[in-house]
This record gives structure tokens, C-alpha cells and sequence, in this order.
């Protein structure tokens, strides 16, 4: 296995942000670092059109592997250095083309100059290190259009730099380059799936959880937290947000008529959503809604539910089919934890013919028979935070739990 | 005491038991309730899950836990009937498969369904061609196992599922319950394994405990329904502390699995080469790649297996006729005769089988047990 020397990172769409584009770099740069914490030897050099990675020593083969879920990256390729002599220069492409080449596969060199004193100029270079390659794969197929390997050749003027592969990364913009959202996190397999694309495109999120004891057990609880932790690797660390629920829920079933339990309920998570939002200077509010798939996602209920507040409601999977979101959860692993059984807050007082299509002003009327500014108050002062870390558990055990017994 | 009968069952390992009370005094929880203790157990029996399945480089959700070998091969074969009978009603199996495999297909052939059995070579290994010409468009199983249990001949796995690759609906089942530590798992335990079947005791586990390897995307229908227990193949509440200590007892099995498979390969020829130095003697294991290292099947001419089995008993040396499941009944050792082995000369054999627990020291001893049976046998039958 070679051991590279540098990493580099293409932005794609980031290469397009006009005069922005240094505030997206340097968030990428600050996201990279964050999720590279365990090697701070490495050095990043943020370019405009491109970021280099300088390993010094640090093992590629797992900052690789930590570079490929970090959003505003769109491939990136290691990079080996060596000393700018030919024969180095040979070996080290053939050791390269080597290591990606299946039988059948054709290649092409594509070499650069920086150095105009070095001995040959980028058609020879082209030329030659071509041979090298043929020479150690005698089988190897020449081709100029659409090769199956490229292998770039720079000579700079500190070293030869060469890199073949081109690994894919994970797209979308840089998270916090959007600014921050709250993100209605229940437990379920829609609201994960859009945190997660939300973060995609560059929106920093705090999880926003509501709890009702006894009705919702800690284990839904937990089971949030689990599926927080699921999203962290494109970030580091998510701050989660507990909201006691209870008595909100209490005194929603006790005043309001079961048909309308559902939009009211939905109301009161959505004022508390936005106080927080506004608290924790966040600019937009993220739910996992998908159109028409319960009562409280049709677009009568949005309205009812979504009068309450005129910040931004991002709905990232408002148009995709359920398999749709399945797809994606299975992706960023987070359905299996989805699918366990436990009751959520949307779930245990879920009237058996919840209205779609509920009138604004029943709404408004049921809502006079509560103190809502009252019971919001006691739920906001109950929040409770906590910072969730990749490498966090909550419902699966770390391997130390049963370490004797195993 | 010397104990040579680990192919029937193995002691407990002191680790292994203390797991076992361990757990069965700390988690106390059914792993399908809802609350603390449930979701406990639950935690202990997907990582002692995750540790056979990490173990035996599978995926968690392909090691399904069971209550041993017998359990496992009557459901992989059942299973597979009352899933795929639709397809076809032929199985085939081998001539030298335990009872627990045998007799579970040949229940079925009450139901209609159309049983095989592949003959073996004169060293109780299957014949690949012979097993070969035996699939048909309506076959849906095949069921040999890895180890020999009488004579402990290792099955050309590989080479089967070699043939079993143009067939790809057939289901493969290898019953592995000889064979966990007593050779590389990969080996045997290829691709186109679809399901393997393994028992807790047979490595110095609890009893009553075994798990079954099914390979994702094959189907097989369950046989005990209920709760859904087991990713809904296998009902019934979780044998919580024998799995864990099943877990932990695969785990010490697989360590230096090769210096311990060395060392019983020692014993084996070792004993071998002894006993080849009296005429008497009929041997019926040879110490070589095609036989696993545990195991030797031998006879002294003339004198039954059970009188044999119970001259060394008073000598508290214990060993077996070819199978302790069989050893009480009087049938014609099934693998020996299948060999083509004259009814006369296997109805003397014997199994004598070690474990990573036995030693040089005990295996002296039993020689010299040996020499004074044999001499009085021979003064007897004189």
C-alpha cells in the first residue's frame, strides 16, 4: 500500500460562488479540521479552486475514509510525492496505476509543469512515464479519451507530485455555509433523512426533540439521540434539545375536540421550534414532512400548522415517496434504529380520525381555551441540552458493557 | 479420569460457565420487554450475536440463535422443504450424515418429497461426481456435513459447492457441528454455503445452545412460531445466558486455532502410528488434511466396539462406540458400512476424540491401558 503524501480537494459546486466563495472555503476548511481532530499534524491549504491536505506523516488511508461524508467536497484525490528525478518519478507511477488497475482497463497520463527547468517538458513527460507504466503492465491499454485511470503528473518545484485515483465525495455545500436550522427530529424515518439533507446543503442543524413522559418512554428518547448520532459524521457534534411536552399535551387532549388534537399539537411543536430557533440564532426551521403521507402532511394541515410562524420552513423530502426515503435512511443508516417500536409523542394521543383538512379559524378557537403563551414559557424553560458526538451511544451498548460476560 | 469422548460432548470451559452464571444472575431481563431489563438483555444478545457473526466474518442478521445441531439441521431441512416445495420435492443428502440430518429428510419422504443419498469413498468422503449426477431440475437441497462424527473424514465442501455454483436455487446446507476449530473456516464456509449449522457443547459451550449461519437473501420457513423471536425465524424466548456463553466459548474455540488444531493433530498421529504397531488392529483415520485433527476410528479385531467402549471404562478411560447418539442402539456403524466396510470389522470400532484440552500425559496413559486390553483381549479370542 502506498502512503500518501497529500490530499486533494475539488469543491465542484462551490468553484461557482462568486465573491462568497472565501467564506464557503474557509467553513470547509474549519469542518475538516473538526472532523479530523484526532490528526492535528495535518495542514490545510484552502485555495480558490482547489484545497490541499498535507498529511505529514498522518495515515491517508483513514482521513480518507473521514473526508468521504463531509459536504462541499466533490471528489478529492491522495496525492504521492517524490523527489523530481525520473526514475522515482517512473516507479512511483507504476506503483500507482498498479494499485487501481483491473484487467482490461485502458489509462492515459496527464502531466503538468511548474518547474520550466525540469529535464522534460509535459509531452515527454507524457511520453515516458506512459512507457514506465506499460513497461510494469505489459497488458495495459493506451487511451486518450475516457480513460479508465488517469494518472496527473506535476512537477512543481519542490517535488514531482502524482496522484491517479479520483474518489468521490459526498457533493452538496460545506455545512454552516447556510447558516443554521432547527430540525424537528421525532424518531421516525423521515425527520433524520431530512437533517440529513439539509446539512447537505450547508445548513448547520440543532435537533429539536419533544418528550412526553410517561406517554413517549426514554427509550424514544434514546432512540432520537441514537438517530442524532447517526447524523454526526458530516459535522462532528449536533446539540440536541429535549422539550417536556407533557403538560402541553395533557392540556391540548383535555380542551380541544380529538379531531383537532393533531393540528393543535403540531401548532404548539412548531411555536416552541421557532422560540428556540430564534434563541439559538438559527434563520429556518427543517422538518422530515412529505406530502400527503399522514393527516398533519397535507397541504389544509401545513396551513393551519405553519400560520404560527413566518420563519422558513424547510421541508427537504416534501415530494419524495415513501421508498424514496427509505432509500435514503438506509444510506445514512438510520432506518434500522427508525423502525424500533417505540411509541413517540406523535403517536400516543393520535386520535382515531385526526381532520385533514382542519379550518384556521376552529383552530384559533379551540387554541382560546388554553393559556398558550403560559404552557410554551414552561416548556421552553425545561429544555434541556446536550452535545451528541460521533462515537456517542444511547440505545446500543458500547463494547465495554459486556466485556466480561463476552 | 481421562476423557476421549469430545465428540460427543466437551466440558464446559471454567470461563465459559462463569458467563453462563453471570449472566443468567445479572440479566435477568426477557430481551422483548419494554423496559430496562428487557432492552438489557436485548444489548447482550445482539453483541453476543455480533461477536459469532464478526468471528465468522458474516453479517450480524445471518447468525440465527437455536438449541443445538439437531435443532438447526431439522429446521434448515425442513424449512427449506415447506419454503420450497413449490420448486421441487428432492433433497439430496450423503450416505454418512448424522440422525439428526438423516432422519429429518427421511420424515419427509412421508410427505412426498424425494430423498438422495451420495455415496462415499473407502475414506468416508462424499463423491463429488456421484453427487453430482444425483441434482435434478426438482432438486432444492443439499445437505452434507463438514466432519465426519465416526471417523471424522473431512467432506469436500468446496468442491460440492463448486458444482452447486451452475444450481444457484439449490439451497447448501453444511451441518459444521464437528467441525468449528478443527479447520480454517474459510476452508469450507464459501460464498455459496447458503446455511451452516453449529452446536454450543461441541466446543466447551453450555448444551441446549447452538446457532445456525443463513445466509441473506436465501429463505427458509420457521419452524417454531410465535413471538417472532430471532428475526422472526426462530419463536421463543432467547436463551439468554447459554447464547452469551456460547458467544464467549466460539470466541476461545477460534483462538490459536491453529496451534490447537497442531497439537490435537499431534496426539492423533501419535496414536495412530501406535496403534498400527498391532496386528490386530483395524484403523479407520488416517492422520492427514483429509481428516480432522480430534478424531480417530479404530477397532481390535474380533472384539465388539461396546465391550471395547466399557474394558476401558474400568480403566476410567472414556471413550465411544462411532456415535454417542447411536451407541445405544444396535445399528451397523452407518459411515464404516457406507465405506464398504465389512459389517464384522465395524461393529469393533471405537472413537476415541480429543479436545484442545487434552494432553501427551493422558494419551500415554490410555496406551498403556491399551496394551494390557489388547493383550488380554487377545489371550480371550485365542
Amino acid at each position: 500500500m502506498l502512503e500518501y503524501s497529500e490530499i486533494m480537494i475539488r469543491y465542484g459546486e462551490l468553484s461557482t460562488k462568486g465573491k462568497n466563495i472565501k467564506l464557503f472555503i474557509q467553513q470547509l476548511a474549519k469542518n475538516i479540521r473538526s472532523a479530523l481532530q484526532a490528526h492535528p499534524k495535518v495542514k490545510i491549504h484552502g485555495q480558490k479552486d482547489r484545497m490541499y491536505l498535507i498529511l505529514n506523516g498522518e495515515p491517508s488511508q483513514i482521513i480518507i475514509e473521514k473526508l468521504r461524508p463531509i459536504f462541499g467536497i466533490q471528489t478529492f484525490s491522495p496525492v504521492v510525492k517524490v523527489d523530481k528525478q525520473l526514475e522515482k518519478i517512473y516507479q512511483a507511477a507504476a506503483e500507482l496505476v498498479a494499485s487501481e488497475y483491473v484487467p482490461g482497463q485502458s489509462f492515459k497520463v496527464n502531466a503538468k509543469r511548474a518547474d520550466r527547468a525540469f529535464e522534460l517538458d509535459t509531452i515527454g513527460l507524457n511520453r515516458e512515464v506512459g512507457h514506465a507504466v506499460i513497461c510494469a503492465i505489459p497488458e495495459i491499454e493506451v487511451k486518450m479519451k475516457q480513460p479508465d485511470i488517469e494518472l496527473r503528473v506535476e512537477i512543481r518545484h519542490d517535488a514531482a507530485y502524482l496522484s491517479v485515483a479520483t474518489i468521490k465525495g459526498a457533493g452538496g455545500l460545506p455545512v454552516g455555509s447556510s447558516g443554521k436550522g432547527m430540525l424537528m427530529l421525532s424518531g421516525g424515518i423521515d425527520s433524520p433523512v431530512a437533517g440529513y439533507l439539509a446539512m447537505k446543503r450547508g445548513v448547520e442543524i440543532e435537533a429539536v426533540h419533544f418528550y412526553s413522559p410517561p406517554y413517549t418512554s426514554e427509550q424514544a428518547l434514546n432512540k432520537a439521540k441514537e438517530l442524532t448520532v447517526k447524523l454526526t459524521p458530516y459535522v462532528g457534534s449536533i446539540q440536541f434539545i429535549t422539550v417536556p411536552f407533557t403538560e402541553i399535551q395533557e392540556a391540548i387532549k383535555e380542551n380541544v375536540p380529538s379531531g383537532y388534537l393533531m393540528t393543535i399539537t403540531r401548532r404548539f411543536m412548531m411555536r416552541l421550534t421557532d422560540l428556540i430557533r430564534e434563541k439559538r440564532g438559527g434563520l429556518a426551521i427543517i422538518n422530515g414532512e412529505s406530502l400527503g403521507q399522514v393527516a398533519s402532511q397535507t397541504l389544509e394541515s401545513m396551513t393551519a400548522i405553519n400560520e404560527v410562524t413566518t420563519t422558513p420552513v424547510i421541508r427537504p423530502v416534501i415530494t419524495m415517496d415513501k421508498l424514496e426515503i427509505i432509500d435514503l435512511a438506509e444510506k445514512i443508516d438510520t432506518f434500522d434504529l427508525a423502525v424500533l417500536p417505540f411509541e413517540d409523542c406523535c403517536t400516543i394521543f393520535a386520535p382515531p380520525q385526526p381532520k385533514t383538512k382542519p379550518k384556521l379559524e376552529k383552530v384559533l378557537e379551540y387554541e382560546k381555551r388554553l393559556d398558550v403563551d403560559d404552557l410554551i414559557q414552561r416548556a421552553f424553560d425545561g429544555m434541556v441540552f446536550e452535545k451528541i458526538q460521533t462515537g456517542d451511544y444511547f440505545l446500543t451498548s458500547g463494547q465495554q458493557e459486556f466485556e466480561d460476560l463476552l | 479420569m481421562i476423557y476421549f469422548d469430545n465428540s460427543a460432548t466437551t466440558v464446559v470451559d471454567a470461563s465459559v460457565l462463569d458467563t453462563y452464571i453471570q449472566t443468567t444472575k445479572r440479566i435477568i431481563g426477557n430481551p422483548s420487554s419494554l423496559h430496562f431489563l428487557g432492552t438489557q438483555a436485548d444489548r447482550l444478545l445482539q453483541q453476543a450475536r455480533g461477536q459469532i457473526a464478526e468471528l465468522l466474518n458474516v453479517e450480524d442478521k445471518e447468525i440465527y440463535f437455536t438449541s443445538g445441531g439437531t435443532e438447526g439441521n431439522n429446521w434448515v431441512i425442513k424449512g427449506t422443504a415447506i419454503e420450497k416445495h413449490p420448486f421441487g420435492k428432492h433433497i439430496i443428502i450423503s450416505d454418512v450424515e448424522h440422525s439428526a440430518v438423516g432422519k429429518a429428510a427421511a420424515q419427509l419422504e412421508t410427505l412426498g418429497f424425494e430423498i438422495s443419498r451420495a455415496p462415499v469413498d473407502q475414506k468416508g468422503r462424499i463423491k463429488v461426481d456421484a453427487l453430482a449426477a444425483l441434482i435434478r431440475p426438482e432438486t432444492i437441497l443439499v445437505s452434507t456435513m463438514l466432519v465426519n462424527n465416526e471417523v471424522g473424514a473431512i467432506q469436500p465442501i468446496k468442491e460440492i459447492g463448486k458444482v452447486l455454483e451452475s444450481y444457484p436455487n439449490i439451497h447448501f446446507h453444511v451441518d459444521a457441528v464437528q467441525g468449528l476449530g478443527k479447520l480454517p473456516l474459510q476452508n469450507w464456509l464459501t460464498a455459496r454455503v447458503d446455511f451452516a449449522t453449529f452446536s454450543s457443547h461441541k466446543f466447551h459451550g453450555p448444551k441446549g445452545v447452538g446457532f445456525v449461519f443463513w445466509r441473506r437473501g436465501r429463505k427458509l420457513a420457521p419452524l417454531l412460531n410465535g413471538g417472532g423471536q430471532e428475526f422472526g425465524g426462530r419463536s421463543g424466548t432467547e436463551n439468554v445466558p447459554g447464547i452469551t456463553a456460547m458467544s464467549k466459548a466460539v470466541r476461545l474455540q477460534l483462538t490459536d486455532e491453529e496451534a490447537k488444531c497442531h497439537q490435537q493433530r499431534q496426539l492423533q498421529t501419535y496414536l495412530i502410528e501406535a496403534l498400527k504397531t498391532f496386528d490386530n488392529v483395524s484403523l479407520f483415520t488416517e492422520p492427514t488434511d483429509e481428516y480432522a485433527p480430534h478424531i480417530v476410528c479404530f477397532g481390535i479385531n474380533g472384539i465388539k466396539g461396546e465391550v471395547l467402549v466399557h474394558a476401558f471404562e474400568e480403566k476410567n478411560i472414556l471413550i465411544s462406540t462411532t456415535s454417542a447418539c447411536s451407541s445405544r442402539s444396535h445399528v451397523t456403524g452407518s459411515t464404516l458400512h457406507a465405506m464398504g466396510v465389512p459389517g464384522d470389522i465395524g461393529t469393533t470400532a471405537v472413537r476415541v476424540s480429543f479436545s484442545s484440552h487434552s494432553t501427551m500425559s493422558e494419551l500415554e496413559q490410555f496406551l498403556v491401558s491399551f496394551r494390557h486390553i489388547y493383550e488380554k483381549f487377545s489371550k480371550v479370542s485365542r
